[in-house]
């Protein structure tokens, strides 16, 4: 089915999306003109694929649940923002906090994504084939970021329990983010993100990890007199 | 928060569209700033000849010109809505003197290429008023506001331009405003709002009254100015964007071979011809981006 952005409302599209028929066969759908427009594929629900001709706006895929969403384009600020379930790939460049504060699912992206890429991530793999711009992690919780290309100052600063791997270099690390030695578990979620994306899983050996150094965010007794 | 916009056209082929380029781009901004909106068109330069961009808060065009034509000697008055754009040979000092004593006018800005209109309102409006779709020209730059810092005045609306043929839109806020406006008044550097921006555009013309680039002057800037913004910044060669280097303020770049596009969200630009197939990136923070003569 396709949906002209240029000749329906943005809001008719997201609805005809966001309340699917599942007795429908109808899971295959297509937008075209999205010019740049705001919160496209916002809130869906459903195991449902949709792909977006062009480049969006802000929350592009935001709050999803189950659906796979292909961009063929940029993306701008807060890519699928608090997504809980599903896949969005991404084929062009993400904005700033792409899959910030997201619990879930799958975001790959082509290109490079600009600030705060997997802000306060709780527990979506995030997987960027470019370079990830300024605080990206920053405040992670839980999840993964597969970064395939450099980082940008303050990596993964106050970060928590989310994983970092990366394979080009960091500018610098944020506070309380180090270097982990990568066990074999480690090995083997890496291993099934890169195949995700379709990256070649001999660049394993590649790839360095970080995470953090529990120094910030753990009650520590010899600084009981600080409390 | 504020939208920015601006363009800057490689392909002269383009020139008599810059007008209708530009309404697209501050119209699809409206939303990010609905109190006001103002913008800066650059032209062909005459030689000789100077510009005075003037805001008049009278119906009685022709008594204006009248009284300012025996001051003034060869003048052309153009009015349009509620801006008048003043042609002659006479230099800016003595221009800007004489100006002074006319309470009905307030100049916003002057050079031999620029004209600059701006005007509380929302920005769709505004755009009609000043029939910007009709404008000609090599670049132009954009401003919808959103107002935080100052009122909504046409004072208070951008672009700010405090030197010839310059003109900066800003999108953000500064914080060391005060303290840069007073030791830049000390340079005789004239600021006459009370607009943070104002004051930033009055400093980037001190960099260039001390024969510095405009690049130099927006580096020394990421030092000197202490706030968030975005800005983009023209002269009459061309313009050039920079981010604090905190980025919070957005901005996305489309370059082709026939224009490069500025703007504060992709949707701005999404009219622009072939921009599906520019090459759009967002300018990194503390990085001077400039394209010109």
């Amino acid at each position: 089915m396709n949906l002209n952005l240029k000749k329906e409302s943005l809001r008719k599209v997201n609805e005809t999306l966001q309340s699917i028929d599942r007795k429908s066969n109808k899971k295959i759908f297509k937008i075209s003109n999205p010019d740049g427009n705001h919160a496209i594929c916002a809130g869906l629900k459903d195991e449902i694929e949709v792909t977006i001709d062009g480049h969006t706006g802000y929350y592009c895929a935001g709050m999803n649940m189950n659906a796979n969403i292909i961009v063929n384009g940029n993306v701008g600020t807060g890519v699928a923002e608090n997504m809980m379930s599903g896949t969005v790939h991404v084929k062009g460049n993400a904005s700033q906090s792409a899959g910030a504060t997201a619990h879930g699912g799958t975001l790959i992206i082509d290109g490079d994504t600009s600030s705060r890429c997997g802000i306060s991530m709780k527990g979506i793999d995030i997987i960027v084939k470019g370079s990830v711009g300024h605080m990206s992690a920053f405040m992670a919780q839980s999840g993964n970021l597969v970064i395939c290309g450099d980082a940008g100052d303050a990596l993964g600063d106050s970060i928590y329990e989310a994983n970092i791997f990366i394979k080009g270099k960091v500018k610098s690390l944020g506070a309380d983010c180090e270097e982990k030695k990568m066990n074999k578990k480690d090995q083997n979620t890496l291993r099934s993100l890169l195949k995700k994306a379709s990256i070649n899983e001999s660049e394993i050996k590649n790839f360095k990890m970080y995470g953090s150094a529990r120094k910030l965010y753990n009650f520590n007794i010899d600084n009981v007199s600080e409390y | 928060m504020c939208g920015i916009v601006g363009i800057y056209l490689k392909n002269k082929k383009y020139n008599s569209q810059l007008g209708k380029f530009l309404t697209g781009m501050m119209n699809n901004m409206a939303t990010r700033g609905p109190d006001s909106a103002g913008f800066a068109i650059y032209s062909s330069e005459k030689k000789k000849k100077y510009k005075y961009s003037v805001c008049s808060n009278t119906d009685q065009v022709k008594e204006i010109s009248k009284k300012l034509s025996k001051q003034v000697k060869d003048i052309k008055v153009k009015s349009i809505s509620d801006h008048l754009i003043i042609e002659t040979a006479m230099k800016p000092k003595k221009f800007i003197e004489i100006l002074k004593n006319h309470d009905e006018l307030s100049l916003v800005g002057y050079g031999s290429c620029i004209e600059i209109f701006k005007q509380v309102g929302n920005p769709k409006d505004v755009v009609k008023n000043f029939s910007l779709e009709k404008f000609s020209g090599s670049h132009a730059i954009g401003h919808t506001r959103m107002a935080t810092e100052s009122a909504i005045t046409t004072d208070g609306s951008h672009p700010y331009s405090t030197g010839e043929d310059e003109c900066l839109v800003h999108n953000g806020s500064l914080s060391n405003h005060n303290n840069l406006r007073r030791s830049l008044l000390k340079k005789g550097i004239e600021i006459k709002s009370m607009n943070d921006t104002e004051v930033a555009a009055g400093y980037i013309s001190n960099g260039l009254s001390d024969k510095k680039s405009l690049k130099e002057t927006l580096l020394d800037g990421l030092k000197d100015l202490d706030g968030f913004y975005t800005f983009i910044s023209g002269t009459k060669n061309g313009m050039a964007i920079v981010r604090d280097e905190i980025a919070c303020k957005p901005a996305v770049v489309a370059e082709t071979k026939d224009y490069v596009a500025i703007a504060s969200e992709f949707q701005a630009m999404a009219h622009l011809p072939n921009v599906n197939s520019a090459k759009i990136f967002e300018p990194e923070p503390g990085k001077v981006y400039s394209w010109g003569k």
